[in-house]
């Protein structure tokens, strides 16, 4: 039987009540929504680029703790990161909380570990990916761009 | 089986007050509730999206199964004649239940959805043109606005919808002005799903007659809480489904006025809906059969009529009566736990406690609540427009059925304090 508290982890807990980066992003080159109809969640997902790189990167938006405090870390972990090493840690995001992943420690997901609970809520996943479809949506514009210029 | 309920025992139960019913005693009847969730006795209050199944259901879908099943009004062997008459009683089961005139106007559909997209798809696009109008409410389900959305758009006609105040109320002031003569249906839910808002109906179509415009209602929550008489009521159309008053799923009733339905084309060509057909002509069967076309859900049916009838034994006065304790109860101590605002405050309001809390997501709510066994509905309830009327995007909404218990509300204000600690 899973446990409460392997879901809502004193980390996610903390980031659901005060999110990083958690504001417009002044500059902003691109930006994506997300939208869950099932809860209502609706995020949207800022990134300033250089390059392949993402300098900066921020969200606005509602949703659940478990929504919320995922679009935070993730702008944490993705900052500074390539779009293929942000890619890279969403697939392994993903992995985690669908219970298809190994041990967590070997996957080096850091502090995204904490999502491992996750797993033993099936219908609580869309909330935990959400920010990160958003985030991809908003790089995939980005190649959108350059295929057009 | 079920006429326990008019209590045996001489024992008061725990939690009833009325002798008459005994709720320890009904909830025998229903044999998914005695489970535990995640190690917690299962506490069930998600009945605005679907209800429990009395044995009586599930034993005349078993019985039909295993000793009546064939097709029914075309078969001159035993067992269709069986399974006709089993249909056909409970199509009288249905009439008198909403107490119409005739069984002729009961007419069986896959439910509250396929009911107003029928009549929408019918009457509708037979009687609306360019111009006109079809006026619903702020607070439908998501059921009573698109098959008119799509019927005005076919058209181009106009949906208007009669606002609500703060408390989730129709403001009833506002209807006259906006039943114009380009009028040509109202439809108007009875209770409202997400607020629980009773809908004083019998005066919308009264208001809506006075201009001679037709009032279809969706009494998907009504009917499992309070008594409906159709003539009382003078309702042009009345809808429902099944499944939220004690039935299966996939099964639901149209009720039209004779009149109505014998002027309306019909909905689905097919079996049953013709009395003869030739590749140039076919004549169309009499109502209610010229709307059911096809094999229906006949098994579906018999166990509607189950429902029914175990409804009506208990009683509905007696299930409303229950029903308001439960809600009272509800009302007063959830409203009472710090950072909780309810949603839908309307004086005359049936079953259903929809709220929000300072900070805490609904979709976070409703995981902890089932961590306790608690099952509750969270979500915009396919009322997405009352959402944004309230400016929230979701709410958490517990709704309540006749097996419900006091001791239940206490659990669930238990697990919205419980809610509170770990978001503390």
């Amino acid at each position: 039987m899973p446990e409460l508290g392997d879901l809502y982890q004193e980390v996610i807990l903390e980031h659901s009540k005060v999110p990083r980066n958690f504001r417009e992003l002044a500059g902003a080159d691109r930006h994506a929504e997300g939208y869950n109809p099932l809860c209502g969640d609706r995020f949207t997902v800022y990134l300033k680029m250089e390059g392949d790189i993402i300098r900066d990167v921020a969200f606005q938006g509602s949703g659940c703790a478990i929504s919320k405090a995922s679009a935070s870390m993730m702008t944490q972990s993705v900052k500074g990161k390539t779009k293929e090493e942000a890619a890279a840690i969403f697939d392994r995001f993903h992995k985690l909380v669908t219970g298809r992943s190994p041990a967590p420690e070997s996957q080096d997901l850091g502090k995204l570990s904490v999502f491992s609970g996750v797993s033993e809520y099936p219908v609580r996943v869309k909330c935990a990916t959400l920010a990160w479809h958003t985030l991809r949506a908003a790089l995939e514009e980005d190649q959108k761009t350059i295929s057009t210029e | 089986m079920t006429t326990a309920a008019k209590s045996v025992s001489p024992a008061p139960s725990v939690s009833g007050t009325r002798r008459s019913f005994d709720v320890q005693n009904i909830r025998k009847e229903f044999p998914i509730l005695h489970q535990l969730i995640n190690g917690k006795p299962l506490v069930y209050l998600d009945n605005a999206a679907t209800s429990q199944k009395p044995r009586a259901v599930i034993d005349a879908i078993r019985n039909y199964y295993e000793r009546d099943n064939a097709n029914i009004h075309r078969g001159v062997h035993t067992l269709s004649q069986r399974a006709t008459d089993h249909y056909e009683a409970a199509r009288e089961t249905v009439r008198c239940f909403l107490n119409a005139d005739r069984a002729g106007e009961i007419v069986f559909v896959r439910g509250t959805t396929e009911g107003i997209n029928l009549v929408a798809q019918t009457f509708g696009r037979a009687n609306v043109r360019a111009g006109d109008e079809v006026l619903i409410a702020a607070l439908e389900h998501h059921s009573n606005i698109v098959p008119w959305q799509l019927l005005c758009q076919e058209k181009g006609a106009k949906l208007r919808v009669a606002p609500i105040n703060d408390a989730g109320e129709l403001i009833l002031e506002n209807l006259p002005s906006l039943i114009t003569e380009r009028t040509r249906i109202v439809a108007v839910a009875h209770i409202s799903n997400a607020l629980g808002t009773i809908n004083p109906v019998r005066q919308i179509v009264e208001m809506a007659h006075a201009r001679n415009v037709p009032v279809l209602i969706d009494g998907a929550q009504a009917v499992p809480h309070l008594a409906v008489d159709v003539r009382e009521l003078d309702c042009d159309f009345y809808v429902f489904s099944g499944h939220k008053v004690y039935g299966p799923t996939g099964i639901g009733v149209l009720y039209g006025k004779s009149a109505l339905l014998e002027s309306m084309p019909p909905y689905q060509g097919g079996g049953d809906m013709i009395s003869s057909v030739s590749f140039e002509k076919t004549t169309y069967n009499k109502v209610p059969h010229k709307f059911e076309a096809g094999t229906p859900d006949i098994a579906g049916v018999i166990g509607l009529g189950a429902a029914l009838q175990f409804v009506q034994k208990l009683g509905l006065e007696n299930i409303a009566a229950h029903e308001e304790e439960l809600l009272e109860r509800a009302t007063s101590s959830v409203s009472a736990i710090p950072g909780v605002q309810l949603i839908g405050t309307a004086r005359n309001k049936a079953g259903v406690l929809s709220f929000i809390m300072d900070g805490i997501h609904p979709h976070d709510i409703g995981t902890i609540l089932d961590q306790n066994g608690i099952a509750i509905r969270t979500g915009h309830h396919c009322a997405q427009p009352i959402m944004d009327r309230f400016g929230i995007p979701a709410t958490a909404r517990a709704s309540f059925g006749l097996y419900n218990t006091l001791e239940e509300i206490d659990a669930l204000v238990a697990g919205i304090h419980r809610v509170r600690e770990v978001f503390r």
